[in-house]
């Protein structure tokens, strides 16, 4: 009988500019490979270079594609993936979000941080669960709670 | 690069929020259409946002959202009668759609089938 192919996972990254979304994506990339899974990491020019220079040989990030390309390729039907983390700390990556929701299939995690975590998570009106840690510098809050998730999904 | 950063076109609003920016279009179109996150205009560019997008048309420029994750929601205009008749036929097309669902459902509801008991009374 053919082995089932691992489920499919975008890290889908907002605007790189609060600290804890590039651990956390490190982090989560690392932790679902290792339990078997295929994860892509989709960023902007900025954060994707953020993310290669962090992880120069790949260690923790084995693919990553350009943001733009990845939802067109989604909405092209050319691609799609069974389970996204939609990070976002402001109204813009919240509408990036909302347009996965209605393109993909993908089971969505909404991965909300930053200053004004709560009362962004609070405008989401699309169908997702919500990850939300007021973090900004330090990734611990939103670690534990991601890491609750990953024992779901990898259980 | 979305080949509408290489067009001419005007900004009329700036790093918004996306809500703004659709009340923007809203209030400022002479036509408005809605349309869902994906909905592709000119060559490459996908309308990114939380459905139901409006996208306007006024004096033969359209009026639609460009979101930036690091810099917020734009609000853009760019001339295109083309892309204005597109969506007012698709428009079309969905009303006329919907129009014949809704005979359809009407003709079934009269072809319903009655109780002879009732036409020979």
């Amino acid at each position: 009988m053919a082995e089932e192919a691992p489920k499919r996972v975008l890290l889908m990254m907002g605007c790189p500019e609060v600290p804890v979304q590039m651990s956390i994506v490190l982090y989560l990339s690392y932790k679902l490979t290792k339990a078997g899974l295929d994860v892509t990491v989709a960023g902007t020019d900025a954060a994707t270079k953020l993310l290669k220079v962090s992880d120069t040989d790949r260690y923790y990030v084995k693919n990553s594609v350009d943001l733009d390309q990845c939802l067109a390729d989604i909405i092209e039907k050319k691609t799609d993936f069974d389970i996204c983390f939609a990070f976002m700390h402001s109204d813009a990556g919240m509408a990036f979000a909302a347009t996965v929701s209605a393109i993909s299939k993908a089971k969505l995690y909404a991965v909300i941080f930053g200053r004004n975590a709560e009362a962004l998570a609070d405008t989401i009106e699309f169908n997702c669960e919500k990850i939300v840690a007021k973090a900004v510098h330090n990734p611990t809050p939103l670690k534990n709670k991601i890491d609750k998730v990953i024992a779901e999904l990898v259980s | 690069m979305s080949c509408i950063e290489q067009m001419k076109y005007d900004l009329l609003l700036e790093r918004v929020s996306f809500r703004e920016a659709k009340e923007f279009i809203e209030k400022n179109s002479d036509e408005v259409y809605y349309v869902d996150p994906g909905y592709k205009i000119f060559k490459d560019y996908y309308i990114i946002g939380v459905p139901p997008i409006p996208i306007g048309a006024k004096e033969g420029e359209l009026l639609f959202t460009y979101v930036k994750p690091c810099h917020g929601t734009f609000v853009m205009k760019i001339r295109s009668e083309e892309e204005i008749q597109r969506l007012r036929d698709r428009e079309k097309e969905r009303v006329m759609a919907s129009l014949k669902k809704g005979l359809k459902a009407e003709v079934s509801a009269s072809e319903k089938p009655v109780d002879y008991r009732s036409v020979f009374k």
